[in-house]
């Protein structure tokens, strides 16, 4: 994963609420194999019409937004699905970080696997910053993990909360397979003292393969 | 001791490293994987020279692509054909356990896990769906992740996680007539809102959730993550242990009988505290039916289509605007006057045998309306497929005008050829309502389904309650 420290970028407003993880990627790309490539589809429904045609109407599309990499949104930002092709494809397209007053859960998590800073700020901050966004054309925010601020060249300056292990890893890119490989003793001290309760931990049937006989129930 | 939630002691139970400042280390007992989100998951673990630690608490299943018509034909979509072919290859190398589309067993990973008994109380389940929620029904802690946490968990059998807040959901009184668990958690997200949940985990609690069998327990539980939450959960209890018994992954004998002793000690404790508790009266509920682009966005069925103007919070009018563009919908326009193209009975929410059983009860004997293109049921696994059709069930609905098939994630995602067209509306007894969710365009209303197999036979949305079939509470 690549490391998040600073990020200097062009602000794309995306003014909507509880914007779920089925317009970011819809279904029909959740059929590759692959972490990249989701940029072209972000946004798929919103973005184009039929025939692939850029749809004027949608923020994205405007050129003023065009190399956009800091997405500015509403509450609830991510809902819905855990596919994790949404923060793929966000990252894909050339955003890093994201502004929004709240995150769906998942999303959120999945957001600090992949190199993007979602940053949480409070209801007024992100109206003003929409407003900025808005009155000024290519309108820049520094979002800084290191310092945990946001600011502008005009004297803004909002400073933000992050778990500070979420903050460490996202700091030097870290892979957190790796962290957790590291307490392996731990785990197999773990399962030695608990695998064994039957009820938790053992399948005591047979395992039902696509070329078992045998159907669910057994009476 | 301290008293401790449902939610607090398996988590306690769990615990492999936990240090200040810093998220906890728990251990994962069951990890359920699909086609659709796993093969980047073993294709970076294979990167980075990574084994799959436990294979044997790994079970895999092919639902969301699969098609629900004739599964002995070749599948034309290359994509999907690749993603099957992917997790076939994937858990004959690592030794996970595979239902594969062919399998007597195959089904939604979310019908399947409790069905097969692999689903058990105490549980940490997890699984890169939203919905794993649904096993939360069995007093697990189970939720959905990400496929880097996949990963995580195929490496590790661990997850880092943060502890969540609890929130007791009670479900105070008995349920009325026509009022079932569909109706009881889409109430709940109206009144929280999709975001109300953030941060928690739900345990609902009550009379009319003790009234529940399993599978309305597991419909409740499933859709928690429509409200925001981490899981659902529910206490287990003597309807829990006796549908838990006998089945292929559950203790057998003196194993049980220890089981259901472990089991017993679960409920949280008579003095513990919630970090919130939400209070709903059974009694006051009515049939649902949402009207917008969220499963918040909903309503009684007796109700009308709201003003987007009566909502005070200007998001909140501007949301509810813009999703009455898109469903072209007028405000007060009665649920019961939206007249339908497709119906669909079907998805991990509601496809269970009590499901069937209900909805064909209300079909008997008639037959779908004129004016709809398509009404589709779907049952949720392999197994409920056959033990409807042991019942009869297939006939009913066949002879009504339902077309039967084969078990699958189908319509409620589309991600196979069952979808909506641009412009229809449905009615769905799925778990999301989403712009585009069922087909680019398409319009979708959440209800239960007895209220999908009324309407299909109306073709519009019908009180149920007007109906003289209709079930009381227990």
């Amino acid at each position: 994963m690549e490391p998040f420290i600073k990020h200097t970028g062009l602000v794309a407003p995306l003014d909507r609420v509880n914007v779920d993880t089925d317009q970011m990627v819809p279904k029909q790309f959740l059929k590759l194999q692959t972490r990249q490539g989701y940029g072209r589809v972000l946004f798929y429904d919103w973005r184009y019409l039929p025939g692939e045609k850029p749809n004027p109407e949608f923020v994205l599309n405007a050129p003023r937004y065009k190399g956009a990499s800091v997405i500015l949104a509403r509450a609830n930002f991510g809902c819905g699905s855990s596919r994790e092709h949404a923060p793929w494809a966000i990252l894909d397209y050339g955003f890093h970080a994201i502004l929004a007053p709240s995150y769906a859960d998942i999303f959120y998590n999945n957001c600090f696997k992949n190199g993007i800073l979602p940053v949480t700020l409070a209801n007024e901050q992100i109206d003003e910053l929409f407003a900025r966004t808005e009155k000024k054309e290519g309108y820049r925010v520094t979002v800084d993990l290191q310092e945990q601020v946001v600011t502008d060249d005009n004297g803004l300056r909002y400073s933000f909360e992050v778990d500070p292990f979420r903050r460490d890893c996202l700091l030097k890119g870290l892979d957190d397979i790796g962290l957790t490989l590291v307490h392996e003793p731990r785990i197999s001290a773990f399962e030695a003292t608990n695998l064994k309760h039957p009820a938790m931990y053992e399948a005591v049937d047979v395992k039902h393969h696509s070329d078992s006989p045998q159907s669910a129930r057994h009476n | 001791m301290v008293a401790r939630t449902l939610y607090e002691k398996i988590w306690d139970a769990h615990v492999v490293r936990e240090e200040p400042g810093q998220p906890t280390l728990i251990y994962i007992d069951r990890h359920l994987i699909h086609e659709g989100t796993s093969p980047q998951a073993f294709a970076g673990l294979k990167a980075a020279g990574r084994k799959v630690r436990r294979p044997e608490l790994t079970f895999a299943v092919m639902d969301h692509s699969v098609s629900t018509k004739n599964r002995l034909l070749p599948v034309l979509d290359a994509d999907a054909r690749g993603q099957f072919e992917a997790l076939e290859r994937n858990c004959a190398e690592t030794g996970v356990h595979l239902f594969d589309m062919n399998s007597k067993n195959q089904g939604i990973v979310h019908i399947i896990g409790p069905e097969l008994g692999i689903t058990q109380p105490g549980q940490t389940i997890v699984c890169g769906d939203s919905h794993t929620s649904t096993h939360g029904a069995f007093g697990a802690l189970a939720f959905g992740i990400g496929t880097s946490e996949i990963e995580h968990v195929l490496a590790t059998q661990c997850l880092t996680q943060f502890k969540s807040k609890t929130m007791q959901v009670e479900i105070a009184g008995k349920r009325p007539r026509g009022v079932t668990a569909k109706d009881i958690i889409l109430a709940v997200i109206g009144k929280i809102g999709i975001a109300g949940g953030n941060g928690y985990v739900f345990e609902y609690t009550g009379e009319a959730v003790r009234g529940l069998s399993m599978e309305g327990r597991m419909t409740m539980c499933n859709m928690s993550i429509e409200g925001g939450a981490r899981a659902g959960m529910v206490a287990p209890d003597e309807t829990t242990f006796e549908y838990m018994e006998g089945r292929p992954f559950v203790p057998r004998g003196r194993d049980f009988q220890e089981a259901v002793t472990f089991w017993q000690t679960l409920p949280s404790d008579t003095d513990a505290k919630y970090d919130e508790t939400l209070i709903l009266h059974a009694p006051d509920l009515a049939p649902m039916v949402t009207w917008g682009t969220n499963p918040g966005m909903v309503t009684q069925v007796s109700e009308r289509v709201p003003d987007p103007g009566s909502f005070d919070d200007p998001v909140d009018r501007e949301a509810a605007t813009r999703a009455l563009v898109y469903m072209d919908l007028k405000p007060g326009t009665a649920m019961e006057d939206i007249s339908l193209d497709r119906v669909f009975i079907g998805s991990c929410t509601n496809s269970r045998l009590e499901d069937l059983r209900a909805a064909a009860k209300m079909v008997q004997g008639k037959h779908v309306a004129k004016s709809l293109k398509q009404a589709l049921v779907v049952p949720g696994s392999r197994v409920v497929k056959a033990e409807a059709e042991a019942e009869g069930l297939d006939k009913i609905f066949v002879a009504a005008g339902f077309e039967w098939r084969d078990a699958g994630c189908s319509m409620c995602i589309g991600m196979n050829d069952d979808v909506l067209l641009s412009g229809e509306r449905s009615a769905s007894t799925s778990n999301r309502n989403f712009e585009g969710r069922q087909g680019k365009g398409g319009r979708t209303h959440l209800v239960s389904p007895v209220m999908a197999a009324a309407a299909a036979i109306e073709g519009h949305f019908v009180d149920i309650r007007k109906w003289n079939n209709v079930d009381g509470a227990e």
